[in-house]
């Protein structure tokens, strides 16, 4: 078993960031106990952490959004306190968020350069920019127009421009926050050929993400954070996948993948040829107690088709069956009606209402089940409040608490109660585990075992491989709007074979 | 995570959102009490039952008492009541004069000619003067003595009449706001309310009009009244449809329709006033019930918003208004109809700015397309000052009522207090900006305290 080491840098170099016994609190929490870490120059440092722990907090005082409240941040052997993130960044400190702050309707070369605009009497030197522009994407290996509006663009690209943006303010610790949590297995390639350039151009890289198949391919050293401390560092190299989830969680843990299989029951859900969007000629079925993976590259039109089945986008073409009956879904409302429930990939944005209470979110699909007359009933609506979150385990303050204010594994939890109180037969996860921490994808993982086990129809959209490998019955992959083909045996299945569909 | 530590902090914002405002506006109640102490005369029963007591210590016995009182309805209860407390002590009725002081003249130069020199003259201060200068010339009466009633110190804005006038003034905005408060809460704005008033106000004057001009029975005013309420719910719910269908921004659509509205207004009242009115129908705009003496436009607004707090707040339909403000794909996804509940809010909306132009019409006795001109601002200014976020998602019509009132109060007090009108313009515009103000510095200390609660990995 390694033990934490904190070596000095090879050569006697001073680190490029060092902190030590950083610590801040927030009126009755104590977010960051007590953080030390140092990442060099030319290093591939992970932060890794279950959510709570702190990291978040950690990276918001080294990019200035924070400021500690005890302990020191040096950069350069120089210690240094910023009270914006804008004095970060002067610093040389660059942070690439999931939600990446780029003006979308401007081109890439408007937001490479907004605020650092080579203006004289403030009038843009474009064809300056644009050679700019270009020498620093292709420094990066991208191959992109520079006059491109960058919403048009896809994530992978969008963050690849934010980090050619970092390039050009002259960052050198770069600090990446769940970089591949929106990417497929080809672009997160990509990207870390971008980070390896990066590397060797001596720039720090602080790599936080939940992956740790990534954390073990792309990071020389790792540090754990676990209840707003670090635990140690250690050289990549020393630690396996088991072990970095040990010292995450504080225990060992139980197998990864609870599967259960069940056996399947009666058909519940078919789609006979449809499409719609992106989405052409798709058929497949789905059994009672089944759960059926979906995988694919991102792109490939697996939340197209989630959509289409939940009435979310108009169908153009083709029939969906319930019991072997065709059904009419044209809205939302008529798949809800029928007995289909989507949890939707983005949360945030179109799960959950953020500045209503977790029992405002939890009634808004059953108020009309609940009062037949328009009124409200409120001791209904509490009394089942409380029983999901008992039974579910949600950690909410009070069923007045805003949504916002929730994890993601518990906004998570709290979207799959409103849907289960709907008593839906067919339930369409698309990414239920994406930015959740480890111990409450286990818990998702089990509810999943449970519902199978009660009769539901589920279907899985993820692009996790290990996770539909290791949750599935069966496996569709999707290519490019079309369905690929299917991995009957989920268990027998190997990442090669599904990958090998995904990629046509 | 702070599940615990949270609450402390929370509930006091709660507090603060639901009743900073109310503090506000029982701060400039008190501020334009303070300002407008003055001495009042009283008027009514009130001035008799104080000249009554001022008599109490004199003999009445053999003396003659005189009541002056102008024309007038107050000045004839003043009398009256005077009258009837002096004959129960007495048992003899006193001489009685209302009117213009020639007849006053008239009255005591009877009395000077009848011999009479143990007089009681009681008045009011607003006549005192006269009846003293009717005196002068008659030495037959130098021992006469005049009484008036005490005036006291106390704040006009305080006085019952000032109150009434306040909310009757505040009725149409107030009506209005309810409508606006619901766009709001889902995220849009309706720009067109200002301009319906109007038209309402022209459309039920015509109406009345053709149905028999000011020999109209109730039944007309009612059937005209109701079908300018449906006329403009019907076009509200021509913008919601617009916003919904044809996904026209709000701002816009209802920009359009606000100068659709006053084109209409001006065509259908060929650009003059419409009088045609029955007297009785100022009933509902100035009007007040026999028993409180509440004016009937704010009876209506009470029960509008009582209304429409219980809609907001206990029914399946104020929640999904709320949830399509919020987040209107989240909602859609969780099986909502947004877009009937945006057509509901919007014609809801055009609905109560067309009661909001009857209820003026009845204020006015007459429709003129000129009504309503930045009424659609201030509504909006009564509803953002009253804790809305114009982001959508949030607010309350008891905060929206409080805002109207907030609004109203300035204005009332700053007439009161003799502020120049233009001066008045910037300080309401200001107050808006202030409460804007206050608001984000509140959501700013709580959001803070909400990222404290984040996930920290």
């Amino acid at each position: 078993m390694p033990s934490p080491r904190n070596e000095a840098a090879p050569g006697g170099a001073a680190p490029l960031l060092r902190l030590e016994g950083v610590r801040k609190a927030f009126p009755g929490v104590l977010a960051v106990r007590e953080a030390s870490l140092d990442v060099r120059g030319g290093e591939v440092h992970a932060l890794v952490g279950e959510n709570g722990a702190g990291k978040s907090t950690l990276i918001r005082i080294l990019t200035g959004a924070h400021q500690a409240d005890g302990g020191t941040v040096e950069l350069d052997g120089t210690p240094l306190r910023w009270t914006s993130p804008l004095a970060a960044a002067g610093a040389g400190i660059a942070a690439i968020y999931q939600e990446l702050d780029l003006v979308p309707p401007l081109s890439v070369r408007a937001n490479l350069f907004l605020a650092r605009e080579d203006a004289p009497l403030g009038f843009i030197a474009a064809a300056q920019e644009r050679r700019h522009a270009r020498e620093a994407l292709s420094r990066l290996g991208v191959d992109l127009d520079p006059g491109a509006r960058v919403g048009d663009l896809d994530v992978a690209q969008q963050q690849l421009v934010a980090i050619a943006r970092a390039l050009l303010a002259e960052a050198r610790l770069l600090v990446m926050d769940e970089p591949t949590a929106t990417l497929a297995s080809g672009d997160v390639e990509r990207l870390f050929a971008v980070i390896h350039e990066l590397r060797g151009r001596g720039i720090g890289i602080l790599f936080v993400s939940h992956r740790l198949e990534e954390v073990m391919a792309i990071a020389d050293r790792v540090t754990v954070m676990r209840d707003g401390s670090t635990l140690g560092t250690w050289p990549a190299h020393e630690l396996t996948r088991e072990r970095l989830v040990e010292l995450m969680v504080g225990r060992p843990l139980e197998q990864e993948f609870p599967k259960v299989r069940v056996a399947p029951g009666v058909e519940v859900l078919a789609v006979r040829d449809l499409s719609g969007g992106r989405v052409s000629g798709a058929s497949f079925s789905v059994h009672a107690g089944e759960v059926l993976g979906v995988a694919g590259l991102v792109g490939a039109g697996r939340t197209d088709l989630a959509r289409l089945i939940f009435g979310a986008d108009p169908v153009e073409s083709g029939e969906i069956l319930l019991d072997g009956r065709p059904v009419a879904i044209r809205t939302p409302r008529d798949a809800i009606r029928n007995g289909i429930c989507l949890l939707t990939e983005d949360r945030k944005a179109q799960g959950l209402v953020l500045g209503l209470s977790a029992r405002d979110n939890f009634a808004l699909a059953n108020l009309d089940r609940w009062s037949p007359w328009g009124w409200v009933r409120r001791g209904k609506e509490l009394s089942e409040f409380e029983r999901f979150v008992a039974g579910l385990r949600i950690r909410v303050a009070s069923p007045e608490q805003p949504a916002r204010d929730l994890s993601g594994g518990n906004q998570q939890k709290l979207l799959l109660a409103r849907w289960l109180e709907r008593d839906s037969r067919v339930l369409i996860f698309d990414e239920p585990t994406r930015g959740i921490d480890v111990g409450a994808k286990h818990e998702i993982y089990l509810l999943i075992n449970e519902l199978a086990a009660r009769g539901k129809a589920i279907v899985m959209i993820s692009s996790d491989l290990p996770e539909v490998l290791g949750m599935s019955d069966r496996i569709l992959v999707m290519h490019r709007g079309r369905i690929a083909g299917e991995v009957p045996e989920a268990a027998a299945a190997t990442q090669e074979q599904v990958l090998r569909l995904a990629v046509g | 995570m702070s599940d615990t530590g949270e609450r402390g902090p929370a509930l006091l914002s709660r507090l603060l959102s639901a009743y900073g405002m109310v503090g506000v506006l029982v701060l400039l109640a008190v501020f334009f009490s303070v300002a407008t102490i003055q001495e009042q005369q009283p008027g009514g029963e009130a001035a008799a039952r104080s000249v009554a007591r001022a008599l109490e210590a004199t003999t009445l016995e053999g003396t003659t008492v005189v009541i002056i009182g102008r024309g007038g309805e107050e000045d004839a209860r003043f009398a009256d009541t005077l009258a009837r407390r002096v004959r129960e002590r007495t048992g003899v009725p006193p001489l009685v004069v209302t009117g213009d002081p020639a007849d006053a003249r008239t009255a005591l130069g009877r009395l000077a000619d009848q011999g009479v020199t143990r007089c009681v003259i009681a008045t009011t201060q607003a006549s005192a003067e006269v009846v003293r200068s009717i005196l002068e010339p008659l030495p037959a009466l130098a021992g006469a003595r005049v009484v008036t009633p005490a005036s006291y110190r106390w704040p006009t804005f305080l006085l019952p009449e000032n109150l009434r006038n306040v909310a009757n003034q505040i009725a149409v905005i107030a009506i209005l706001a309810v409508g606006m408060t619901m766009v709001i809460v889902t995220g849009g704005i309706d720009l067109s309310v200002g301009s319906l008033i109007a038209l309402a106000a022209v459309v039920t004057a015509s109406l009345i009009g053709r149905m028999g001009g000011e020999g109209a029975g109730t039944g007309a005013m009612v059937l005209g009244g109701a079908a300018t309420m449906a006329l403009c719910s019907g076009i509200g719910a021509f913008s919601g449809l617009m916003i919904t269908r044809f996904k026209v921004p709000p701002f816009i659509a209802t920009l359009a329709v606000m100068q659709v509205a006053s084109g209409l207004a001006y065509i259908i009242s060929e650009g003059r006033p419409v009088y045609r009115i029955p007297q009785s129908f100022v009933l509902l705009g100035r009007g007040a019930d026999p028993v409180l003496g509440i004016p009937w436009a704010v009876l209506l607004m009470g029960v509008l918003y009582a209304a429409a707090h219980v809609l907001m707040s206990r029914t399946t339909l104020g929640r999904y208004i709320y949830a399509v403000g919020g987040n209107a794909e989240a909602a859609r996804l969780a099986g909502v109809r947004v877009a009937a509940v945006l057509l509901f809010v919007y014609a809801a909306c055009g609905a109560l700015a067309g009661l909001g132009g009857v209820v003026m019409a009845s204020q006015l006795r007459s429709g003129a397309p000129t009504y309503g001109l930045m009424y659609e601002l201030y509504v909006i200014a009564a509803v953002v000052v009253g804790g809305t976020s114009l982001s959508g998602g949030e607010g309350t019509i008891p905060g929206t009522l409080v805002g109207a009132f907030i609004i109203a109060v300035i204005q009332n007090g700053m007439n009161l207090t003799h502020v120049e009108s233009y001066t008045q313009k910037v300080v309401l515009g200001l107050v808006i900006l202030g409460a804007v103000l206050l608001d984000r510095l509140k959501q700013r200390g709580v959001g803070r305290l909400g990222r404290s609660q984040g996930p920290g990995g």
